[in-house]
């Protein structure tokens, strides 16, 4: 590192850290949003699936005379009964229209099956466009099915035949999904707040660099300084840089503290982001820094204003979003060739270490490697629009 | 010492410069007088190697714009047109901060900063953030910026833009001693009284031609003019070729 690139980021340092709005949005914002908007949700979805586990499930039964006994074998396995008096056409709107959650439909003709021993219809009114109502349905259904399999049971039994007998088949499930696994959505959110905040925080270094020097006029004064223009420009990166790498560091630290707090339990995920994690989680992010420090710094110095130079720093910011969207989505697993892909690669192996799972040394190296041959193309980039003419505006 | 020979430049489709030639000795004040957008601040932006010419070359202190930027910026000290302070250093951190770019070490760095403060009364401001600082105060700043390193060759593009009566006295006082002190000093402006009354040279540039240039005395001689203004008023609108 040469004297001059050394001064320039010494300067940089000390003003940008007496200026409240870099503070504000390099040290805060992930510090404090990041954490509060990600526990919000999370303790949010938590409660959603803990509440609807326990939350008794509420049926509407039309026809309750023609079927005394099934109405009981229901309140007796939990089940809310409510009774109303519905035709079919009825009972359909009320659920199309959501007056009714779930309808179940006796009429005359069930009782008369039931003891004629030929199957006994039962109609269970649903909409499975409304999501909210799946589980419900679900529990409604299986526990239909149970009271069928009971009377079945019993109709054997009355005829000398062991129930067995029609099981010939038992189908066992065996869930291999460690709990963290299930967390996929939560964790790519995490590691896009990582990222934000990681680029928020080199936000107006960046700009400050080429459009926010021009506006305040003070840019052509150092230009006709006897230090080269890359030597300024790597200095102002380096800035830049630091700045980004703390503000990750506080952010993933910061998420490190929020995560003891969350009933992460409750979601059937386990939270692995100890401080050893948290530092593994830095190390693999921290080659993304210097490619998004030299990405702002070039579209910065295209923009006239610092106004415009904000508006398009804005729109760069979301670019990570979309690898680890496409990621989320497809729950897409590590492979040595996604390690190619800047913010996809980080957020993986970010996941894998949150998730308890080790990373291949390869997986990181690929990683860092194409992330900061990236980063350098970047950063040359934007050493050489810093030396237009057209950068004195 | 700067020498110009035939600058010409291009902006894209606008021809900026076309053929400006003149020479600024050492101890002598030059004014580079023209009407705006005559070619004044492509000038010494040339000069100060921010910008490249398009055609002629132009010398600073034995040293080429083109070839040599770095050895032409080290003797130059600048003030351009836009000159701002960073607001959240205070007065001195912006002074060292280019004498550090410039080299300096911190004896000397600590001796110049001091002396420059104390020579343009800033004692009482220089450890206050800048951003405060009223327009006087940025000027002294931005001008002991451009002092800090001792250059042999002072280059100020239209100085007392915007400034109170004192500020310009105390700059036009500040430019005497410098020449005093045997330095080159350029400066440009579009204010012919200003220019009068401080400089040895005089060059009047007009839509990117140099049009007249020399002592005052020469000036009114070739314009056959009876005073300064009128000769400028001549000159610049195009009367008298170079």
């Amino acid at each position: 590192m040469t004297r001059a690139i050394r001064i320039v980021f010494a300067k940089e340092l000390l003003e940008n850290l007496r200026d409240r709005r870099v503070i504000l949005s390099a040290f805060l914002f992930g510090v404090l949003l990041a954490p509060v908007i990600f526990g919000l949700t999370t303790s949010l979805a938590s409660k959603r699936a803990v509440e609807s586990q326990d939350k008794p499930l509420r049926l509407t039964v039309s026809g309750i005379e023609h079927a005394p006994n099934l109405v009981n074998f229901l309140e007796e396995n939990g089940v809310e009964t409510k009774t109303l008096s519905l035709t079919p056409d009825e009972a359909m709107s009320a659920v199309r229209a959501g007056r009714e959650d779930l309808v179940l439909l006796i009429d005359a003709e069930y009782a008369e099956k039931l003891q004629a021993g030929e199957p006994a219809p039962l109609d269970l009114v649903v909409d499975t466009a409304n999501n909210q109502i799946g589980a419900s349905a679900e529990r409604a259904r299986r526990l239909l099915e149970a009271y069928g399999g009971q009377l079945a049971a019993l109709r054997l039994l009355v005829r000398g035949i062991s129930p067995e007998v029609v099981h010939p088949v038992e189908v066992r499930t065996l869930d291999v999904a460690t709990p963290a696994g299930r967390s996929l959505l939560i964790l790519g959110m995490m590691t896009y707040f990582s990222f934000m905040s990681m680029l928020v925080g080199g936000f107006y270094l960046a700009i400050d660099t080429t459009a926010g020097e021009r506006e305040r006029g003070s840019l052509e004064p150092l230009l006709a300084l006897p230090v080269r223009r890359a030597e300024l420009i790597v200095g102002k990166m380096l800035a830049t840089s630091a700045f980004m790498s703390i503000s990750l560091l506080l952010t993933l630290a910061a998420f490190g503290v929020v995560l003891q707090f969350i009933p992460l339990e409750a979601l059937g995920m386990s939270a692995n982001f100890g401080p050893r994690v948290v530092l593994a989680i830095f190390a693999v992010m921290l080659p993304f820094v210097p490619l998004g420090a030299g990405l702002m710094t070039a579209v910065a110095s295209f923009t006239r204003s610092n106004r415009e130079a904000q508006s398009w720093l804005s729109v760069v910011m979301l670019l990570p979003i979309a690898p680890i969207m496409f990621a989320v989505v497809n729950g897409t697993k590590p492979s040595a060739a996604l390690m190619t892909i800047p913010s996809l690669s980080q957020h993986l192996l970010a996941t894998s270490l949150m998730r308890g799972d080790s990373i291949p040394a390869l997986h990181a190296a690929i990683s860092a490697g194409t992330t900061l041959a990236l980063g350098a193309v970047l950063v040359l980039i934007a050493i050489r629009l810093y030396q237009r003419e057209a950068i004195l505006g | 010492m700067i020498r110009v020979e035939s600058l010409g430049k291009q902006f894209g489709a606008v021809q900026a410069l076309h053929d400006v030639s003149f020479e600024a000795h050492d101890g002598r004040i030059t004014g580079l007088l023209g009407h705006n957008g005559a070619g004044k601040s492509t000038t010494l932006r040339i000069l100060s190697t921010v910008l490249r010419p398009s055609t002629g070359r132009a010398i600073v202190d034995g040293h080429d714009c083109v070839e040599q930027p770095l050895q032409v910026r080290r003797s130059l000290g600048v003030l351009p047109h836009a000159s701002g302070l960073y607001g959240h250093l205070t007065g001195r951190e912006n002074i060292r901060y280019y004498g550090k770019l410039h080299g300096l070490q911190s004896a000397e760095l600590d001796r110049m900063t001091n002396e420059l403060i104390e020579r343009l009364a800033l004692g009482a401001v220089a450890d206050r953030r800048a951003k405060g600082y009223s327009q006087g105060e940025r000027l002294k700043v931005a001008l002991a910026r451009a002092l800090v390193h001792q250059p042999r060759t002072i280059i100020l593009d239209e100085p007392t833009n915007g400034l109170d009566v004192n500020a310009v006295r105390m700059l036009r006082e500040l430019i005497r001693q410098l020449r005093a002190a045997n330095r080159c000093v350029l400066f440009s402006s579009h204010v012919m009284q200003e220019v009068a009354a401080l400089c040895d040279d005089i060059v009047i540039i007009a839509h990117g031609r140099v049009v007249v240039r020399g002592t005052p005395a020469e000036i009114l001689a070739t314009t056959g003019a009876a005073d300064l203004e009128e000769a400028f008023v001549r000159a610049a609108d195009g009367g008298v070729p170079a």
